[in-house]
């Protein structure tokens, strides 16, 4: 198998795994299994096949290509070290698979619980196997995001998403300053390849980024790895289901920290930095992990504390300095990743069976439980570290490393081997707690669950991991010892000590040691025999000190204390407040831009001022001043102002020779007008200030200021486009448009042209816009509720129902039905006129002006018209409008008509034309772009008439709304009127 | 003429800022609506003002910027009259919901407080 599709499978495998499980059933409890069972294995086997050239000492690369123009590939780079890694996280991941199958219950949704099971493995596999330090990151990301979701795997309760969220905060944090660091060790090297960076050691020691590059290094490091004082949340992440914390805390997340460390040593090793700050975290936490451990209730949790203190070791051996402690770590984390596992399964067991993890009501489960007795006294024995047993070994490793560290201070490492005989003697303790705790002693008394052996496959890891313990401890150069010296190979080279790994070195001083602290260790425990089962809870001499409790408060006063100040010191929720710095903003950096480079006289001399024009616009600018005036109190004059200018406005395009635009603006106006005279209706009244009441000093000073900064916006606006005006740049983009329209596009309405052809795509995405905003606004008014004042009946029109009632000879209605009935009459006759005029200007929009959305507003005004006069009830009853067909076909049309030019190999929105003589009727454009501007004609009718009646029908139904109360007083219950059901014009009805 | 239309433009700006600073969301629409009319002048300006040119193109021929108008700021107008328009009746209807929510037609959907 070519190394580039092993590597690849290894790590794509898992993912791809995960991507099934998620797919399956909630309760598709034995397929998950197989997949994943099968997924693993077949990792395991992968990881195997690639033994034979990792063990002669090579290495399997594989360099997928990503973005190779920025330097970014994928790669992968397995050596004997990450070969170790990735045999663990395959192995034990097997394993664990296994169990959890047992493990689970069935109401569990356990697909779910595998998929993040192997994309949490696929992510290590990344971070063992990554050749690139960004990459690595990445992955070492995903494994922190992974491992949120599985200790938050029971997500309903509240101790696995607090843990959850603290696992994550903690490690996610310290991936960030991982990042922050790879970025500097990528600068100080000049490339993140992992095989550049092993071979460039001196020079990142020398260099004088070397100390902050390393704090944010072992910051990542040393909190995924829980390593003092970022410790506190491995205990919290217990509230995971068992298979993920003895899979997480024996074999895989907390060993990345570990990992990187060793991974990085030979070039990051070395000098008294690391020594102090990895070997001070490693012993602080080797320490305090073991002592608090002791005094744990909860099986998991002195397993947790005890985690604490291994990796405490591990970091430590990593900390001082020397070949041979490397190879004591490396060593240990694969003990410790055997014992650990198997006695997480183990808790697991006893939790599964007995209902209960709490060791002061645990006892006695020797007898009902003997097999799995058996095999977690072997276990533990091996995290006591006794002799014959894996864990041996390596302590053995540890104390003579402790006996012969050197470093810069003689003083406290003369103290390390007592330090370190301590530290051992308090596992002798919580391992004994352990065992004696729950196996021994008494027959246990009301637990949840009558306690017996589990099923065999449940077991069965266990089995394998202790048989693994055993066969290390006994003979330790035959098994583990190749493995040991591949991955001590791959860290060292050719640094490589020479080492032993028999059992009996003769009776030295660690042996002494190790005797003394497997005494002490068995004192301490008959010691605390008293106050253990005195059942308090806490650590002595820590009580006070919670790091979980530190935690919280941080986290409160960040996202909490900090983010509110902050907000309340930097930010407004007041529109107009963020409206006001947004202008002030935009006028300063106008005025800054003017104030560096000057305001230059134009290249073109202004044309000589027509009074006609000046005259249109002192009446604009009038109308625009006059809206400004009225739009408080005078809604419908403001109204009538502003439509005033907008003629001006209209009347400016056609001056300048812009027909096109004028026929829109013009259009577009009279539907603006019309919308926004329907929203008036639901806005409060206000009726003006009386003349004498004295404005107040706060708003008379806001207003001054909002008035300089509208008087700096519009002199600043007027300069810019007087600065425009006259100015002419020497080429011109019109110019080939004005060129090509005839020749290429088959229209003589350049305009046009370049709306439907040039630049369809564009208007293809405003017409898009434009459909979804009526959409918006139709949604928008289906769930409307009118405000209460606004719900009554226009006072214009109580009078005129109170004067049909008054009156003997009138029904009810009469006058509405009669109202503007001659302007009714003469609107009706018109409407096939504007139909005719519309699809005029759409048919001769290519060459002269006009076009689809001019034909639409026509099209649009016809229809508002009939409403408007006619009245929505009447018009309905005889005319079936759907615009939203209407919006429908005309995205259609005009995406079809786009795709079509796919068929003739084009690409999308080519336009084709010829021209059809019509006899008598002329020669009339047949181009593509006519079909085009068809379907923008429907959408715009559709749209337009879309929010005109739902705005519209919102009267009908507020008159609905008022009539419900007099409704319900006649206790006619299924009477009262839906709500919503007619009034929605897209449903169907209108 | 060039500083007639710019400063009408000034004008339309400095009321539509004026509006759209003030507390009622009416005023706020009316605002955006004078401030559309601006912005759409301004880019039509930037082709140029001249008066008299012709709109469209002989059938057959080839046009050049000496006897017509720039078509281009004019295209992009056309779609910014129409999509000013959608805005302005999104906002519309956002005016009316907010006001039928919250009772008020301020814009911070409350009344300031005293």
């Amino acid at each position: 198998m070519p190394d580039q599709l092993l590597l690849a499978v290894l790590v794509g495998l898992p993912f791809a795994g995960a991507l099934v499980a998620m797919l399956l059933p909630t309760h598709a409890r034995d397929a998950a299994g197989w997949l994943a069972g099968g997924v693993t294995l077949v990792a395991l086997a992968l990881v195997w096949v690639a033994y034979p050239t990792v063990s002669l000492g090579g290495v399997l690369r594989a360099e997928i290509g990503w973005m190779p123009t920025l330097g970014l590939d994928l790669s992968l780079r397995l050596d004997g070290f990450a070969w170790l890694f990735a045999g663990l996280i395959a192995g034990i991941g097997f394993l664990v698979v296994l169990y959890a199958r047992y493990y689970m219950s069935r109401e569990d949704p356990v697909p779910r619980f595998f998929a993040f099971l192997l994309a949490f493995m696929g992510s290590m596999m990344g971070v063992v196997l990554s050749g690139n330090l960004i990459q690595l990151v990445f992955f070492w990301e995903l494994t922190s995001l992974f491992s949120f979701l599985l200790i938050g795997y029971w997500h309903h309760t509240q101790a696995a998403r607090d843990g959850a969220r603290m696992a994550l905060t903690v490690t996610a944090m310290g991936g960030l300053a991982l990042f922050a660091g790879v970025l500097v060790l990528g600068q100080i090297v000049g490339s993140y390849d992992l095989d550049r960076v092993l071979a460039a050691g001196d020079v990142i020691r020398a260099h004088r980024f070397y100390e902050p590059m390393l704090v944010l290094i072992l910051l990542g490091a040393l909190t995924k790895s829980a390593q003092f004082p970022f410790h506190f949340w491995l205990p919290h992440a217990m509230a995971a289901p068992t298979p993920v914390s003895a899979y997480l805390h024996s074999a895989t997340l907390v060993k990345a920290g570990v990992f990187l460390m060793a991974r990085l040593w030979p070039v990051l090793a070395g000098t008294d930095a690391w020594f102090w700050i990895v070997g001070g975290a490693g012993l602080i936490t080797l320490l305090i992990g073991a002592y608090i451990a002791i005094f744990q209730h909860d099986l998991k949790g002195l397993l947790a504390y005890s985690t604490i203190s291994h990796l405490g070791l591990i970091t430590l051996l990593l900390g001082l300095n020397s070949d041979l402690a490397m190879v004591a770590a490396i060593f240990h984390i694969l003990n410790h990743a055997a014992f650990k596992a198997s006695l997480f399964m183990a808790a697991g067991i006893i939790d599964h069976e007995t209902g209960t993890r709490d060791i002061r009501r645990l006892s006695g489960l020797n007898r009902s439980m003997p097999f799995t007795a058996r095999l977690a006294l072997v276990a533990s024995a091996a995290m006591a570290g006794v002799p014959l047993l894996n864990g041996f070994i390596s302590k053995e490793m540890f104390f003579a490393e402790a006996l012969t560290a050197q470093g810069p201070f003689a003083t406290p490492l003369g103290l390390l081997p007592l330090f370190a005989m301590l530290a051992s003697a308090f596992a002798v303790t919580y391992s004994l707690r352990f065992l004696h705790g729950a196996f021994f002693g008494p027959d246990p008394v009301d637990l949840p669950q009558t306690p017996h052996e589990p099923a065999a496959w449940m077991r069965f890891p266990v089995e394998i991991l202790v048989l693994a313990c055993i066969m290390v401890g006994v003979l330790p150069a035959a098994t583990i010892g190749p493995f040991l010296d591949m991955g001590a190979r791959a860290v060292l080279g050719d640094a490589t000590p020479v080492y032993s790994l028999s059992i009996w070195h003769g009776f030295n001083l660690p042996l002494v040691m190790s005797i003394i602290a497997l005494v002490g260790g068995v004192l301490l425990y008959l010691a605390l025999q008293r106050y253990l089962q005195s059942g308090r809870e806490g650590v002595p001499l820590l009580r006070g000190i919670e790091g979980r409790r530190l935690f919280e408060r941080t986290m409160v006063f960040l996202s909490w204390r900090l983010a509110r100040t902050l907000e309340g010191l930097l930010g407004t929720r007041r529109l107009q407040q963020q409206l006001r710095l947004t202008m002030g903003v935009a006028v300063f950096a106008a005025g800054w831009a003017v104030w560096h480079r000057g305001f230059f006289q134009g290249n073109v001399p202004a044309t000589p001022v027509d009074p006609v024009i000046a005259l249109v616009w002192l009446v604009g600018a009038g109308c625009a001043l006059g809206a400004a005036w009225m739009a408080k109190y005078h809604r419908l004059a403001a109204l009538i102002l502003l439509g005033g200018a907008g003629l001006v406005v209209c009347i400016t395009y056609v001056w300048f020779s812009a027909p096109d635009l004028a026929v829109t603006q013009l259009l577009v106006e009279v539907v603006t007008t019309v919308l926004l005279l329907l929203g008036l209706r639901w806005l409060p009244k206000r009726l003006g200030a009386g003349a004498g009441s004295p404005v107040e000093v706060v708003s008379l000073s806001r207003r001054l200021r909002d008035l300089a900064l509208a008087i700096a916006a519009g002199g600043g606006m007027a300069a810019l486009a007087y600065g425009v005006m006259t100015r002419l740049p020497p080429e011109l983009l019109a110019d080939q448009f004005l060129a090509r329209a005839y020749t290429e596009g088959g229209g003589t309405n350049v305009v046009n042209v370049i709306l439907v052809d040039f630049r369809g795509f564009d208007t293809l995405g405003e017409i898009a816009v434009l459909a979804a905003v009526a959409l918006t606004v139709f949604a928008l008014l289906r769930r409307f509720r009118p405000a209460p004042d606004s719900v009554d009946l226009p006072e214009q029109q109580r009078e005129q129902r109170d004067h049909d009632v008054a009156d003997p000879r009138r029904q009810d209605g009469d006058t509405v039905s009669d109202w503007l009935l001659v302007p009714s009459v003469i609107t009706r006759m018109l409407f096939p006129v504007f139909g005719v005029v519309a699809v005029y200007l759409l048919l001769r929009g290519h060459d002269l002006p006009g076009g689809g959305f001019a034909a639409g507003l026509t099209l649009s005004i016809a229809f508002l018209l009939q409403y408007m006069i006619c009245g929505a009830d009447w018009l309905e009853a005889r005319m079936v409008l759907r615009p939203l067909r209407w919006i429908g076909f005309g995205l259609l049309l005009a995406t079809l008509t786009g795709a079509a030019a796919w068929l003739f190999g084009l690409p999308f929105l080519t336009t084709y034309f010829a021209y059809a003589d019509l006899g008598w009727l002329g020669r009339l454009p047949m181009a593509s772009a006519l079909i085009f501007d068809i379907g923008i004609f429907a959408l715009v009718v559709g749209s337009t008439v879309l929010m005109l009646i739902a705005l519209a029908h919102q009267s009908i139904r507020g008159h609905r709304a008022a009539a419900r109360p007099l409704a319900k007083l006649r206790a006619t219950p299924s009477s009262a009127p839906s709500q919503t059901a007619p009034a929605s014009p897209g449903a169907g009805g209108v | 003429m060039e500083l007639v239309v710019a400063l009408g433009i000034g004008v339309l700006t400095g009321s539509g800022m004026w509006l759209l600073l003030r507390p009622r969301t009416f005023q706020v629409i009316m605002g955006l609506s004078l401030l559309s009319y601006a912005v759409n002048l301004f880019i039509f300006s930037t082709g140029g003002l001249r008066t008299g040119l012709a709109p469209v193109l002989e059938p057959g021929a080839v046009g050049s910027l000496a006897n017509h108008a720039d078509p281009l700021p004019q295209a992009l107008v056309l779609t910014a009259i129409v999509i000013s328009f959608a805005t302005t009746a999104l906002f519309l209807v956002v005016l009316i919901a907010s006001r039928g929510l919250t009772g008020t037609d301020h814009v911070d959907g409350r009344e300031r407080e005293r």
